[in-house]
């Protein structure tokens, strides 16, 4: 039984938001109909693209803090069972609690309890991808709990009943007219003078939240690093509503995956260079806060912690793919990636999008689960690039479309072109056979299944009016 | 078995076909470097923060005017800010010799920029800091423990610093006395921070190094921002709108 347990497994259906309900091909026509959101995704990934490159230009050692984070994330890896029980050691120490959460289900009915145990109605939330990879607004919401989110974009997300789009900004595809829409439709007590200036947006979600900041004793967070030797936590973000979280309630939960780990405090120097300059373009993003443990009569009095597998244990497993743990979740594959920029991130079902995304969601629930993310890419190579901590997102796509389920028929295909082309006499009658589908105007149609996937995204050569051995003899 | 030991022995059954642990290659910029406080100021200012530069050489104060946030604090009108009075002038009334003659003079030039960026109000302070900072016409709101409502309702807040990075134009704040709880800083719409050159590092690496990670830290480039609205930064969301940085040495 022990043997069992103790084998990697892939997060579980039914929970959480690593699936969507379509292949990536069908969300992606639907996306691509709509005008104003590749407006506007053409328009912030331009501007971030700009930001980022002119900072990243600053720095003389872009390159060298890039390897070094690579190396640091594949040590963390290395070690990882080590470096977590140094982390529950330290934190425990600290006057933390640490609780280990094999799943998205086990880590919903922690907090769930936890938060129970305090007696309040409602929890602030900083944004967080682990909590909504685990669906835990969900699981609160079933237990009575209102969560609120507090990061703006999150928060028009929320008002406008949507779903995020962006690992960084969930609300990209909105623009400013879009969002001053939101906020008179579905923020209480709005001024219906509102005007779309970005700052007069910010100024209203400031008044919008203020009361619920000072009035929740319960505050949800994940965290951008967990340092293994010291036992602490960061949250790296802009707003302040981060601090607002971290800082006012009495009781605080954190929930972050397994990867998120850095071994040293000092380690840390090389990541708070590399995030926000891939992610937000800034040299230093507005606000960073750290905290080990339980600080008395400063900040939350009662610290959890809780680890989350869900999956990460099965990535790590891979060999090729366990890579796609390194990630600090900055999003600039996103901003560089073509496919993304046109069909947005809702498209790829998943919490996490683009390519990133393409290769993490299939490997958190099993490639079948996410078949067609693998092939959510033109393979360009821009997201390795871009990656800080140069993950090999093109060669883990590569490698993920192996293992995705082919059709049987599509073998047996390869293998006929396979026994033809090595046998002359039949090469040659296949090729006559080609140019008579030319005369009888297949051109343009495509393939026949179960070859038609391959053609419905390419056109398709046209056969040669002489091919290359019939010129070859008669030259 | 507890779920501990299962993500446990999934991660040594992931690990058991082998991988690597690399040598961290550490060829990036670490050791220190020469600090250009001119540079500090330009990056702070970039990021939208105001800058009162205390130079007792020159006996005054320059102050570098960065944006602010229109219209939103009562020291909106600060652009306005005009050169101060002789810092020497002050320090010599208040007698003394040698070193406590400078101490006293830098903090005379401190009331002095304090009273520029808020002629009258309530600022809480933190128990640490020295209370010849504050003007007359300020009131100190020491922080003893504050109910956060008392601190948000002030007009601002007063800080010291434990370290700056020059390269990125950041502060961090180490709850050390003089710079108090971590509530503090956060709820006034005003943050005044003041920063002592000798603070002053060039780069992140150096900044890690000087801090202790067992204390909360919060690290402060700029006004509460965000880049959510189509991926610009706009100040102004939820931490103090106003961010004056008093550079002292």
């Amino acid at each position: 039984m022990s043997t069992f347990l103790g084998m990697p497994v892939h997060a579980p259906r039914g929970v959480g938001h690593l699936r969507g309900d379509e292949s990536f091909p069908a969300a992606a026509r639907t996306a691509l109909g709509d005008s104003q959101l590749r407006r506007n995704l053409q328009h912030a990934t331009t501007t971030i693209r700009g930001k980022s490159g002119r900072v990243i230009a600053e720095l003389p050692d872009w390159q060298e803090l890039r390897s070094a984070g690579s190396a640091l994330k594949a040590s963390t890896m290395a070690r990882l069972p080590e470096l977590l029980e140094q982390l529950e050691e330290k934190v425990t120490a600290a006057g933390g609690v640490v609780h280990w959460a094999a799943d998205a289900n086990e880590a919903n009915q922690i907090v769930t309890d936890l938060v129970r145990a305090t007696g309040s109605q409602r929890v602030i939330k900083v944004k967080s991808m682990a909590t909504q990879e685990i669906g835990l607004n969900e699981a609160l919401e079933a237990a009575g709990i209102t969560p609120v989110e507090t990061d703006l974009a999150e928060l028009i997300v929320q008002l406008g009943n949507d779903k995020p789009s962006h690992i960084l900004v969930p609300a990209i595809h909105r623009n400013r007219s879009e969002i001053r829409e939101i906020f008179l439709r579905a923020m209480p007590g709005v001024d219906p003078k509102l005007t779309d200036d970005p700052p007069v947006l910010a100024g209203a979600a400031r008044r919008y939240l203020r009361e619920t900041f000072m009035s929740t004793t319960v505050a949800v967070s994940g965290a951008n690093f967990a340092i293994a030797d010291t036992g602490t936590l960061a949250v790296v973000e802009s707003e302040g509503n981060g601090r607002m979280c971290l800082t006012l309630p009495e009781t605080l939960i954190t929930v972050m995956g397994i990867e998120k780990l850095v071994p040293t405090w000092q380690d840390l120097e090389v990541f708070l260079q590399l995030l926000p300059r891939a992610s937000t373009g800034e040299r230093m993003n507005p606000y960073t806060s750290m905290w080990t443990g339980v600080t008395p009569g400063d900040g939350p009095q009662n610290f959890h912690l809780v680890l989350l597998d869900n999956g990460r244990t099965a990535v790590l497993a891979d060999e090729v793919g366990r890579q796609a743990l390194h990630c600090i979740r900055c999003s600039a594959c996103l901003n560089v990636c073509p496919v993304y920029e046109r069909t947005g991130g809702h498209a790829y079902g998943s919490v996490y999008p683009g390519p990133i995304g393409a290769i993490l969601s299939p490997q958190l629930t099993g490639v079948e689960d996410n078949a067609s993310l693998p092939y959510a890419s033109s393979l360009c190579g821009a997201c390795f690039d871009a990656c800080p901590v140069k993950i090999d997102i093109p060669s883990i796509l590569v490698h993920l479309r192996n293992q995705a389920p082919h059709p049987r028929t599509e073998a047996a295909v390869m293998a006929a072109a396979a026994y033809t082309m090595d046998h002359p006499r039949l090469y040659r009658s296949a090729q006559r056979a080609a140019k008579l589908s030319r005369i009888a105007g297949r051109r343009g149609r495509g393939l026949p299944p179960p070859l038609n996937g391959w053609s419905a995204s390419r056109d398709l050569p046209a056969p040669p009016k002489e091919t290359f051995r019939d010129w070859w003899r008669n030259r | 078995m507890s779920s501990k030991n299962i993500i446990l022995d999934r991660i040594r059954a992931a690990l058991a076909s082998g991988a690597e642990s690399p040598e961290i290659p550490r060829d990036y910029r670490r050791g220190p470097a020469e600090v250009d406080l001119d540079l500090l100021v330009e990056r702070l200012v970039d990021y939208k923060a105001v800058v009162h530069r205390l130079n007792p050489e020159k006996s005054g104060i320059e102050p570098v005017i960065g944006g602010g946030v229109e219209g939103s604090g009562p020291q909106a009108g600060v652009a306005d800010a005009r050169p101060l009075d002789g810092v020497e002038a002050e320090g010599a009334a208040g007698g003394g010799s040698g070193g406590e003659r400078a101490a006293s003079a830098g903090a005379a030039a401190v009331r002095a920029a304090i009273a520029d960026i808020l002629g009258a109000g309530t600022v809480v302070v933190p128990p640490g800091l020295p209370l010849e900072w504050l003007p007359d016409g300020v009131v100190g709101l020491v922080d003893d423990g504050l109910s956060a409502e008392r601190i948000a309702a002030a007009d601002g807040v007063v800080t010291a610093a434990a370290v700056a990075v020059v390269e990125t134009g950041t502060i961090v704040l180490d709850a050390s006395p003089d710079q108090g709880r971590r509530i503090i800083s956060l709820l006034p719409d005003l943050h005044i921070c003041v920063l002592r050159a000798d603070q002053v590092v060039a780069s992140v690496p150096e900044a890690v190094a000087r801090l202790d990670p067992t204390r909360p830290l919060t690290w402060i480039s700029g006004p509460s921002a965000t880049s959510d609205i189509e991926l610009n930064r706009v100040e102004g969301v939820h931490g103090p709108r106003n961010l004056h940085v008093i550079l002292t040495g």
